[in-house]
């Protein structure tokens, strides 16, 4: 074979290895990466999606700390049965500001992508600090100390503006007053006040519609903003966004 | 310094200085970052590099003037030294990293035991991607580190290149996997599976690799063969697609180039797509190509025969890597994914199959004419039962991939399984086996301490990799088949929670399972010491030249058949 015989000029010529390694394994990711950024039918078209709120941004970013994925995925798969367990199939639309995405890969626990308003705040709190108080068969681990510690946002500033950087609509609005929409959302009749109707303004209409943002004390402790109260808002609001009832499953656009 | 150059009189030295002035750069990039820190996690990170990146130095510095006027990168011998290292460090991370994966085992089983709650750095959050990045990166890095160099000398017929460059690959691949460890410890991660630490020590590593490269290929470059061997094909294709994947997979942006946080660039779809690109390959180039290098030099040289089949050997070679790099969206069946992705993922997945066999076969039937050597030594007999759970895997793997199997087993323990049987089986036995090879080939000795204790090893870890495999198929499949149970009303049959209930047994099995292999390590760490120490049949070798210029290699098992 001919073609065997001279692979010897690649065995005597270390450069022309590399280079020719370097091509062969770029062929297969440049095809099945490079169309997903441009593809204009990978994302559905649809209503309701806007980006975290700053409360529910620090939640996430406390949920990615705690390694919350490599137990639950986000990721409803359109099968009869998930469909069933956890609600509607999750869209490409639900996770278009997520940076870094959550689908994980592995259910140790349940799916989390709709557990948003399944239990009430006081049962995700309860159920953070003693899993088992709840669910005695639990296996999973206890996260009492976020009640003890104090949300740190001095930077969310510069955090808005990054994620603005990588294509989330954050405006210079939602930017400027991020400390008070923090305090807004998670103390809304005391130190948030004055910033309520501006964080329902803006990221409702973000939203495009009403009834997207929640604004509570949500761990029971309305002195203090802890972690507690950024996971549990973040929680809460996971798969609740899109606006099901005008989403066109069946149209072709729409179809993967 | 000056005084150190004094000290030094001979041989190229001058390496030693640039990768202390490199170290020393870093270790002021660390300093303002420790004091102009966001966050305290980025002050522990610095403070951490500063600790090791300053210990690398003052080490270097007391070695360095204590050389007089010896070369220590004397071109009539091989770097052993620094493979001595690499051996001891992937012995000492391997147990680390089983230890921890026994503990979150043992947290699965019997979570009122082993859950803190006010330790939350104990949690299993944390604590699983300590054992995933010690066992991979850590324990199989180290081997891959070790073995490398210890191959590209040996088929070269020539010193590793760059002189101190290869030790400052050592001692920052360490530095990166303490920062890496410690960092998810505080919670420092991107989330991203196998790729969590953070964009500082993403770049730390990034240089790192590209100092491993550029060795590597020196090394090549100044060799006395005509011909590359197929073995540094392997690590070369490993080195070069590591760096194209890390780089591409951890494009972000730092929120404070002062702070430990940074924002992907990438969001939802196109990051999962790229994520499991890089995941699926981490597989494919880290754990398989490196890996299967080893298989090419080790096996051939254990049992003195040259490699079956060389023109299999090409073809192996370059359909593995053309096709694994397609097979990452099989990770998100059913997802959100475009289906078309799915299924070229699945497609490509389904013809792995073919050269993973190939290679598999290739690595067996180099035996041919020796397999005896399976009942009398216990270390052929690990690397060839490596290639068997490799054959296995590697079968399991594109079974898997399927849309319809990936239904049932996605998600579940089956996963694991799978994962460990590779991982265990596969890329623990064959770099076991090299281990062994490789500790008394250094230290100059006649064999192992004991042949027995490796029975011991090869035994007790089979009997838990065993363990492990079968309660995690029955775990998976079961919980599989109870997620989608229906009764006779049409209503789902099981909650959540009774699936979990449901896999107690399997986890204390798994747990067990995990438990042997990690003491088989810990009799194999024992065997290597007392073997380093000359204990036992450990004997010295009469000729101590053997390693060198003066005695060069057999050819024989090594030649490229022409």
């Amino acid at each position: 074979m001919g073609l065997m015989n001279n692979h010897g000029v690649l065995e005597r010529h270390s450069l022309l290895l590399t280079i020719g390694i370097l091509v062969v394994v770029s062929i297969g990711g440049i095809i099945q990466m490079a169309p997903l950024m441009y593809m204009d039918n990978t994302i559905e078209k649809v209503d309701g999606m806007r980006p975290y709120t700053p409360l529910e941004l620090k939640g996430r970013d406390i949920y990615i700390r705690e390694g919350c994925y490599v137990c639950h995925s986000q990721m409803v798969r359109p099968l009869r049965d998930e469909v069933e367990r956890y609600g509607h199939y999750s869209l490409a639309a639900e996770s278009m500001y997520d940076h870094p995405f959550q689908w994980g890969s592995k259910r140790t626990g349940p799916d989390l992508a709709r557990v948003g308003g399944k239990y009430s705040a006081e049962w995700q709190v309860d159920h953070l600090i003693d899993p088992r108080a709840l669910v005695p068969e639990s296996i999973m681990p206890p996260y009492a100390f976020l009640m003890d510690k104090t949300l740190k946002y001095d930077a969310i500033e510069d955090r808005l503006r990054t994620e603005r950087l990588v294509g989330v609509p954050y405006s210079d609005e939602m930017i400027a007053n991020a400390k008070g929409h923090i305090l807004a959302q998670a103390d809304p009749n005391d130190k948030g006040f004055d910033y309520y109707d501006s964080l329902m303004a803006l990221y409702e209409g973000a939203a495009g519609r009403e009834g997207t943002v929640e604004a509570r004390d949500w761990d029971g402790d309305p002195d203090t903003i802890t972690e507690m109260d950024a996971l549990v808002a973040y929680l809460q609001m996971t798969g609740t966004l899109v606006d099901f009832s005008t989403y066109q499953a069946d149209d072709l656009s729409n179809r993967r | 310094m000056t005084q150190l150059g004094g000290a030094v009189r001979r041989g190229n030295t001058t390496s030693i200085f640039t990768v202390g002035a490199l170290t020393s750069v870093f270790l002021f990039l660390a300093l303002l970052m420790g004091s102009f820190a966001q966050d305290a996690a980025m002050e522990y990170q610095a403070l951490t590099f500063m600790a090791l990146a300053g210990a690398f130095l003052v080490g270097t510095a007391l070695w360095a003037g204590g050389l007089v006027d010896r070369d220590p990168f004397d071109e009539a011998e091989y770097e052993n030294t620094l493979i001595k290292f690499g051996v001891a460090a992937s012995m000492f991370w391997g147990i680390a990293g089983l230890l921890v994966g026994v503990i979150i085992a043992l947290q699965l089983t019997w979570p009122n035991l082993f859950y803190f709650p006010e330790l939350g750095w104990t949690n299993f959050g944390r604590l699983r991607p300590l054992h995933t990045s010690a066992v991979i990166f850590a324990f199989g890095g180290n081997v891959l580190l070790a073995t490398s160099f210890y191959v590209v000398q040996r088929t070269c017929r020539t010193r590793l290149a760059g002189g101190m460059w290869p030790w400052f690959v050592f001692w920052g691949y360490q530095i990166f996997i303490v920062l890496a460890a410690t960092g998810y410890l505080m919670g420092v991660t991107q989330s991203k599976e196998y790729a969590e630490p953070e964009w500082y020590v993403d770049l730390w590593l990034t240089l790192v690799w590209v100092v491993y490269l550029l060795v590597f290929l020196g090394t090549l470059w100044k060799r006395k063969e005509p011909h590359i061997y197929v073995a540094n094909w392997f690590y070369l294709s490993f080195i070069v697609t590591i760096a194209m994947l890390h780089i591409v997979n951890n494009l972000s942006i730092p929120v404070s180039l002062t702070g430990s946080k940074s924002v992907q660039v990438f969001a939802g779809v196109q990051d999962a797509m790229t994520q499991w690109w890089y995941g699926h390959n981490a597989v494919g180039f880290f754990l398989t190509t490196g890996f299967l290098a080893i298989m090419y030099y080790f096996i051939p040289k254990r049992v003195n025969r040259p490699v079956y089949s060389y023109r299999l050997s090409i073809v192996h070679f370059w359909s593995l890597i053309f096709i694994y790099i397609w097979a990452g969206p099989h990770h998100l069946h059913y997802t959100a994914l475009p289906q078309w992705a799915q299924t070229l993922g699945m497609t490509f997945s389904i013809m792995l199959w073919m050269p993973s066999w190939g290679g598999m076969i290739n690595g067996v039937m180099t035996l041919s004419g020796a397999w005896d050597k399976l009942r009398t030594d216990p270390v052929v007999r690990m690397m060839v039962v490596s290639l068997a759970f490799y054959g296995m895997a590697t079968f399991e793997g594109p079974l898997m991939s399927v849309r319809a199997v990936n239904a049932l087993s996605h998600y579940t323990e089956w996963g694991i399984g799978h994962v460990h049987s590779g991982a265990l089986g596969w890329v623990g036995y064959i770099s076991f086996g090299a281990l062994y090879c490789l500790t008394p080939w250094l230290y100059k000795k006649q064999g192992l301490f004991s042949k027995s204790l490796v029975e011991w090893h090869f035994w007790i870890s089979t009997i838990g990799i065993i363990f492990y495999m079968i309660s995690m198929w029955f775990a998976g499949i079961m919980e599989g088949l109870m997620w989608r149970a229906y009764n006779e009303y049409g209503f789902l049959e099981y909650s959540f929670v009774e699936t979990v209930e449901a896999k107690h047994i399997s986890y204390i099995i798994r747990m067990v399972g995990g438990l042997l292999y990690f003491s088989g390590a810990v009799i194999m760490a024992y065997n290597l010491i007392r073997t380093a120490l000359g204990h036992g049949e450990a004997k010295d070798l009469e000729r101590a030249a053997t390693d060198t210029y003066t005695n060069p290699e057999p050819r024989g098992a090594l030649a490229p058949a022409e």
